[in-house]
């Protein structure tokens, strides 16, 4: 029993124990000076990739909605966490560790006006599913960053974007990976629990889970606050990592950017979440400084290609025989045994961004929906 | 004479919006999937036309080329990416068209670079009745979406492919089992679609002769917003949506105050019509989709 | 009055010009096992709809231990204690068995932990959690399932699944459990078997159960009293012997 648990035990926590070792590690690296301020940048872009992933992976991956306006969350914190900084600063100048406090003080700020923004959100995602909220939370996502853009100067900067204070640069990357565990633990705890069990029963199947007694509405918001509201933590971030915060950054490409992290890593799966963000980021990066000027768009062909190819791979049913011989997991296992798949991985194929209304429907007699109140729509 | 300035102008914007809506809603009726780089495919019509315009010098010759092109561009994409993946996850499906999306705009900034590219199509100077002034090329995008649209719609009503068309996007296994090519069928959407695209990159050089590997990647968006907000699957929907949505950008441009938050306008139209009609203004939810 | 579980007043719901269900009058008995036959189309799902709160009636009402429930949304049905099953199965498919019971047992009152009480994994989260797992293993128990708690439940064969989208409703503890053709699909042996799980579940659960079903075998051989529908009206009421003797049903049935 002991044994059995020490490695339940190990299997959970081997997330964490890799995020402390990477902060522990580059951080000594760091206060020992031995890291170049661009490797800092990289890691730190790298544990706001990761929050932003876990946090979608939350709402896509778990709840089985599409959102594609993550970076609007992420631009209302940076906007507000960034400017909340900006007045603190000055005021808590002769303060000890006054800037240390502004910058708590923002983080908070930024994620919890993200997180109202996020319930917002989640309202329309009670009634709307698959494709319409996903155009719903892109163009909530446009709105957000349409109206920072046009923003006077001294408000939130306007085109011309707003300055933020600066930090230390080893100070902010501890702060990131802090709240990279922060995160990890609250959405781990809570998919693995009576809640994250709730919360799989509304992707698997709405219905059931309504006449199971779930509470649907509840867990709704409550996946999209708490997903909206590390965005913001991860835009707060964001905003003292670059210095400056420019509205174009939060297009629907970079939402679009993050949802592919998510699908990459594998519906579902917090640590495909975090490999993929890693790589995905640390390959744009490099790539980046590997091609310049004209070659710059090669990097863009590539990230398409590999996606395309990635995905089709992934997903053709005609190479479903070919996947299943060279199974990664079968390899090492030896054998696949799909009965004994883990309970919160979701299959690809069966994490509904669409419902049929003739599946939906089961009556006797087809109702004329156009008739019954638009409430009724998405019933049994 | 201002509003119906305006006004025209809103239709004439709303028209290209429906000419565009028009391939996502018929490519989401018979496909089920949300074809991202719709919005790309107007872009590579514009390059097109362009590429005539330098060589050759005729717009129309070059709205000819465009549209063939793209037509075996929106074929040879579906064939390629979209379907090995039939019968997957949406999302997948989704993923892919945004992955060529992303390759269509990159492939065209290594092969034009990325500084913009001026497309003169036709100096064509205004048209004056009175104290109305309308540019003829509103007239001509007018015009010409007027006269594709009720070519579509008839075309989906009395022909034999229009009518297969209807029945695939009701029942794809059922109309396999009529004896209706299913392939062939999403191949002719794919085809419509994205000659469709062409001529809407035609009326946007019209409008503003600036040309740039993203020229397609907002209009696009908009013009499913636009899909959407007409209920998405439905062709009449995508032409009122569309034209909605033009009549609120032009509208919206000429109040000062509002101006620059104009597509952020146009999405909160779409959040509200969505949360007070989930499937669209004609979107039901059995109806007769393309 | 006072050992009528479930009580319908002349229920009617109508769609557009159609009405699939009118004037049904239901009295169902506490511990009663109480079926609901009739030809397709005969509004027996659609009456299954309406108890569980899928849709709202356009007429009547529906009272469950002497307590008004029309029109309450599908949550708040199952919390005031009716839990159903689908004639199409609707399990969670991505889910092992036993966690299919787990969503069942969530909102349970003796397994209360907050969502802040789980994200923070305080000592009340773990007990909660080894406390639904043995309920759920219980559950599975009296419906045969305990040996294949960690498949996928997808990969069950029919039969078991239907059993396992039992035993999910159970487990929200209900005092009205709606079986919508629960031996659809089911060999003889099966359909013996699930026999003899109904009534276990009666007794050993207090429970009332009002189900669908067209094997006729099953519901004369099962049900106490049986409800005979045709076109959303009834056509007869009593015994399963009386009522499925009926003239009328006969009629309806066969034609003629």
């Amino acid at each position: 029993m002991a044994n059995k648990l020490t490695k339940i035990k190990w299997k959970h926590y081997i997330n964490y124990i890799a995020v402390a070792i990477v902060t522990i590690v580059f951080g000594s690296l760091a206060f020992a000076g031995a890291l170049p301020s661009s490797a800092l940048y990289l890691l730190e872009k790298i544990a706001i990739s990761i929050i932003l992933a876990v946090s979608l992976s939350m709402v896509v991956g778990f709840l089985g909605e599409l959102s594609l306006g993550h970076a609007g969350f992420m631009c209302v914190g940076a906007y507000l966490g960034g400017k909340a900084s900006a007045l603190l600063e000055p005021m808590l100048r002769g303060v000890p560790a006054g800037k240390e406090i502004a910058l708590v003080i923002s983080l908070v700020i930024g994620g919890v006006v993200a997180a109202l923004f996020g319930i917002i959100i989640g309202l329309p995602a009670l009634r709307l599913k698959g494709d319409y909220l996903a155009i719903v939370t892109l163009a909530f996502g446009e709105i957000v960053r349409s109206v920072f853009m046009n923003t006077s100067t001294e408000s939130f900067g306007g085109a011309l974007g707003l300055s933020t204070p600066r930090y230390n640069k080893n100070f902010l990357f501890i702060i990131a990976f802090v709240l990279v565990l922060v995160c990890l633990a609250v959405t781990q705890n809570l998919i693995r629990s009576k809640h994250g069990r709730a919360i799989t029963a509304i992707r698997d199947n709405e219905i059931a889970a309504r006449a199971t007694g779930i509470n649907v509405t509840k867990y709704k918001l409550a996946v999209f606050t708490i997903s909206s509201l590390f965005a913001g933590v991860a835009g707060v971030l964001y905003s003292y990592s670059n210095y400056n915060v420019q509205s174009a950054k939060f297009s629907y490409n970079y939402s679009i950017e993050i949802l592919v992290m998510v699908v990459l890593g594998g519906m579902g799966s917090i640590n495909g979440s975090i490999i993929a963000a890693t790589l995905i980021t640390y390959l744009d990066n490099t790539l980046q400084t590997v091609l310049t000027g004209d070659l710059a768009v090669l990097q863009d062909l590539l990230y398409a290609l590999i996606l395309i190819v990635i995905v089709i791979y992934n997903n053709a049913p005609a190479l479903k025989n070919f996947r299943e011989r060279f199974n990664l997991q079968a390899l090492l296992k030896r054998k696949f045994d799909p009965n004994h798949q883990k309970d919160d991985e979701a299959k690809w194929d069966r994490v509904p961004t669409k419902i049929e209304m003739n599946e939906v429907l089961s009556v006797d007699v087809q109702p004329q929906m156009s008739t019954l109140d638009p409430d009724k729509k998405e019933g049994v | 004479m201002e509003f119906i300035e305006t006004l025209l102008n809103g239709l004439s914007i709303g028209s290209t919006y429906a000419i565009i809506a028009l391939g996502y809603t018929m490519v989401y009726g018979i496909a089920k999937m949300l074809n991202f780089a719709h919005g790309d495919v107007i872009m590579v019509g514009g390059y097109m036309i362009f590429l005539t315009m330098a060589n050759i010098g005729n717009p129309v010759l070059g709205l000819l080329i465009a549209v063939l092109f793209c037509v075996v561009l929106g074929v040879s994409i579906e064939k390629v990416a979209y379907k090995p993946l039939r019968g997957a996850s949406p999302l997948a499906v989704l993923i892919t068209a945004i992955g060529v999306s992303y390759l269509l705009q990159s492939t065209a900034q290594i092969i034009f670079g990325s500084a913009p590219k001026m497309v003169v199509v036709a100096d064509l100077g205004n048209l004056t009745i009175g104290s109305l002034t309308v540019p003829y090329y509103m007239l001509i995008t007018l015009g010409c979406s007027v006269v594709i649209m009720v070519a579509l719609s008839l075309f989906v009503k009395y022909t034999k492919t229009g009518r297969a068309m209807i029945a695939v996007s009701e029942d794809k296994g059922a109309a396999q089992l009529m004896g209706i090519n299913v392939n062939a069928i999403i191949t002719i959407t794919f085809a419509i679609g994205s000659g469709l695209a062409a001529f809407a990159g035609f009326f946007m050089l019209m409008k503003s002769p600036s040309l740039s590997n993203t020229l397609g990647a907002m209009p696009g968006i908009k013009a499913f917003t636009a899909a959407v907000i007409g209920g998405i699957g439905s062709i009449p929907g995508a032409m009122v949506g569309g034209i909605l949505m033009g009549i609120v950008e032009a509208i919206s441009l000429t109040i000062p105050a509002i101006a620059p938050y104009t597509d952020a306008i146009e999405f909160l139209v779409l959040i509200v019509i969505l949360l007070v009609r989930p499937s669209g203004i004609l979107g039901k939810v059995r109806r007769e989709k393309v | 009055m006072a050992d009528i579980i479930l009580k319908t007043e002349n229920l009617g719901i109508s769609f557009g010009g159609l009405k699939a269900v009118s004037e049904v009058n239901l009295e169902i008995k506490k511990k009663q096992l109480y079926g609901l036959v009739g030809p397709n189309g005969a509004g027996k799902t659609t009456i299954f709809n309406i108890l569980t709160g899928v849709y709202k009636p356009t007429t009547g009402k529906v009272f469950l231990d002497g307590e008004d429930i029309t029109g309450k949304t599908q949550m708040v049905i199952n919390h005031k204690g009716i839990a159903r099953t689908f004639q199409n199965i609707r399990l969670f498919n991505n889910m092992t068995v036993i966690r299919n019971v787990l969503v069942g047992l969530h909102d349970q009152p003796e397994f209360k932990c907050s969502m802040l009480a789980s994200m923070l994994r305080l000592p009340k989260h773990f007990k909660v959690e080894k406390a639904m797992r043995a309920r759920a293993k219980e559950i599975l128990r009296v419906v045969g399932l305990e040996e294949e708690r960690n498949f996928l439940s997808c990969n069950l064969p029919y039969g078991k699944q239907r059993k396992l989208e039992i035993a999910r409703a159970l487990a929200t503890n209900p005092k009205l459990l709606l079986l919508d053709e629960p031996a659809a699909g089911m060999n003889p042996h099966e359909t013996d078997e699930l026999m003899t799980i109904v009534r276990r579940i009666r007794d050993e659960f207090d429970m009332t159960v009002l189900l669908i079903e067209h094997d006729m075998k099953f519901v004369s051989g099962l049900c106490d009293e049986v409800t005979v529908l045709n076109f959303g009206t009834v056509l007869a009421q009593g015994t399963a012997e009386q009522a499925l003797n009926d003239p009328e049903v006969i009629r309806a049935y066969i034609g003629g």
